[in-house]
């Protein structure tokens, strides 16, 4: 009777567990048919030589081995991209860390007035239409007369084309990325700044500790869980830029703002190599999954 | 007392700083979605109509047929919302309360999905779609929101803290299990169900690849779509272009501003979710 009781404990009644495949068969079909079948179909299709002629007719495709991975490793503009890329993330990361946290820090301060409504400023730029934030940045970084230039103008700077020249083409990009993005880092640090308790700063503060050294010595340290996790979303988010580059700059000038992801589409979708569109997806994937690592190992080094 | 004016002066100048240039390029957009023909880039610079006008949204909605459009991914963002809604409920409901063998393992297998960036499926799923004959088709814009897994994953966390005994006092009564999801669970979710409804529009509603990918015909485009599109053509037309972006961005703002206290506590249950 006890021993019945526990096996229904953990397999349910019978009505239970008709119920809950019933309810599982829909969400799970989808998941299987639009997830999981094109993730193990994209494994394939990297395996390929799928081109235009299978696209019209799949027979056309030939089984090649590793030769999409070893043909990006030999291709200059594979390099270039993945260059780029950790152009995006050199900057972007750390940037995105300290508007985050210094925003946080000022949101959270007992001298803020009206924390709420400046919390919601900065998070507004998260929930815009990329594609639309980059129109408008285009228009922004216009050399002569967008705003930007025409304030460093006025305070002296020189004029720079921001999205004419490739090195800052890439900063510019970088720049929009950062300024969409660093309200959900704020969102993150504000709830980990109220988890860090109230005493501690008392007891330093009898301590005679300042701001700063408490900052440095209690804030910083405590946050750093935080900071590991808000540091591997934007980099995966940087890995993943695309309608930036697509509206502002097509990926140039000279390929300088060409992302893996537009270097994918690109190629899949413009010149139908989807076997070798499908290898740069699956680098991509690898990249995510190393820094996605990085932080679970981070985090355990921390621990112990 | 006199250190601590000059602190409070100090935080709260910052603040207002670093709001206005967050929020300077949204203003700037509006603003100069009113303007005049050719008066948003100038020298010197303009920060406020000369004398306001509607004139580009009435372009865009007459002679560029945005109307069309908008209804397009108001449409589909609904939809979208809607059936994934279901979906999700349905699952996390089922993974969270419900007894059965291997579903511990089955939901840890489906969260470590969540490290797939949505690129390396989008290739093989327009194959399938086109097999499906669902290329320029609403349908197959869809197939790809019907259930995610961080949907599945918010309803479960939070379907855990439905208490058992309503649920078990309903089987006592005699309501099928079905029922007892439709008329218990449901309701009692409401709060997760306004939080993943929220990020499910926005989501929606701002995609850009997969609706660029499946749409090709222009009178099916979505916002984004027929933005990026217009973008190109119109490089030259900076004030139509930023009522386009108003139009593109302000609705997601709008919702956002309504459901805030639902969707900052959504951002917080998934940024924990390690």
């Amino acid at each position: 009777m006890i021993a019945d009781s526990r096996i229904e404990e953990k397999r349910g009644s019978a009505a239970e567990r008709r119920a809950a495949w019933l309810l599982l068969a829909i969400p799970l079909g989808a998941i299987f048919l639009f997830f999981a079948l094109p993730l193990v179909a994209a494994l394939f299709l990297s395996l390929t030589d799928f081109d235009i002629y299978a696209v019209a007719d799949p027979h056309n495709a030939r089984f090649v081995g590793a030769e999409n991975y070893l043909r990006l490793l030999r291709d200059p503009l594979f390099w270039k991209v993945l260059r780029n890329t950790l152009v995006f993330v050199v900057i972007g990361v750390p940037l995105t860390l300290a508007a985050s946290l210094g925003g946080a820090l000022l949101v959270s301060s007992k001298l803020a007035r009206l924390p709420g409504l400046f919390r919601t400023v900065f998070y507004a730029p998260v929930v815009t239409t990329l594609v639309a934030v980059a129109v408008v940045f285009r228009y922004l970084y216009h050399p002569r007369y967008g705003m930007i230039n025409q304030f460093f103008g006025l305070v002296g700077l020189p004029a720079i084309d921001w999205l004419g020249n490739p090195a800052w083409a890439t900063v510019a990009i970088t720049l929009l990325a950062v300024w969409r993005s660093f309200g959900y880092g704020l969102v993150i640090y504000v709830a980990g700044l109220q988890a860090i308790p109230e005493s501690l700063y008392e007891a330093s503060q009898l301590d005679g500790a300042g701001p700063w050294r408490q900052l440095r010595s209690i804030t910083w340290p405590l946050l750093m869980p935080t900071t590991l996790f808000v540091a591997v979303i934007t980099t995966v988010g940087l890995f993943q830029i695309f309608a930036e580059p697509y509206v502002m700059t097509r990926g140039g000038p000279l390929y300088a703002t060409t992302s893996i992801t537009l270097l994918m589409y690109q190629q899949g979708f413009r010149w139908w190599n989807l076997g070798s569109a499908a290898a740069i997806a699956f680098v991509l994937f690898a990249l995510i999954i190393a820094a996605t690592g990085l932080q679970v190992l981070l985090r355990r080094m921390q621990k112990s | 007392m006199n250190r601590r004016l000059l602190a409070k002066l100090a935080v709260n100048g910052t603040l207002i700083l670093l709001a206005g240039l967050t929020a300077f390029p949204l203003l700037w957009m509006l603003s100069a979605s009113l303007m005049p023909t050719g008066e948003a880039l100038t020298l010197p610079a303009r920060l406020v109509p000369s004398r306001p006008t509607l004139e580009h949204y009435g372009t865009l909605f007459s002679r560029l047929n945005l109307g069309r459009t908008f209804a397009n991914t108001l449409f589909l963002a609904s939809i979208i919302t809607a059936i994934s809604l279901l979906c999700n409920s349905m699952a996390g409901y089922a993974f969270a309360k419900l007894r059965f063998r291997g579903r511990d393992r089955l939901f840890a297998l489906l969260l470590a999905t969540l490290v797939v960036p949505p690129q390396v499926t989008v290739l093989p799923l327009f194959l399938e779609i086109r097999s499906l004959g669902l290329v320029n088709s609403f349908g197959g814009v869809v197939v790809a929101g019907i259930t995610t897994v961080f949907g599945i994953f918010l309803i479960r966390q939070f379907a855990l803290g439905v208490p058992d005994e309503l649920l078990d006092a309903a089987r006592i009564d005699g309501a099928s299990e079905l029922r007892i999801y439709w008329t218990i669970v449901l309701p009692a979710l409401r709060p997760i169900l306004i939080t993943l409804g929220a990020f499910t529009f926005l989501n929606a509603w701002n995609d850009f690849m997969w609706p660029l990918t499946v749409l090709t015909d222009e009178s099916k485009y979505t916002l984004p779509v027929a933005l990026a599109n217009l973008s190109g053509e119109h490089v030259q037309d900076t004030e139509l272009m930023m009522a386009g972006a108003v139009v593109t961005v302000l609705p997601g703002l709008l919702l956002f501003l309504a459901l805030q206290r639902y969707y900052v506590e959504g951002i917080l249950m998934g940024g924990v979710k390690e």
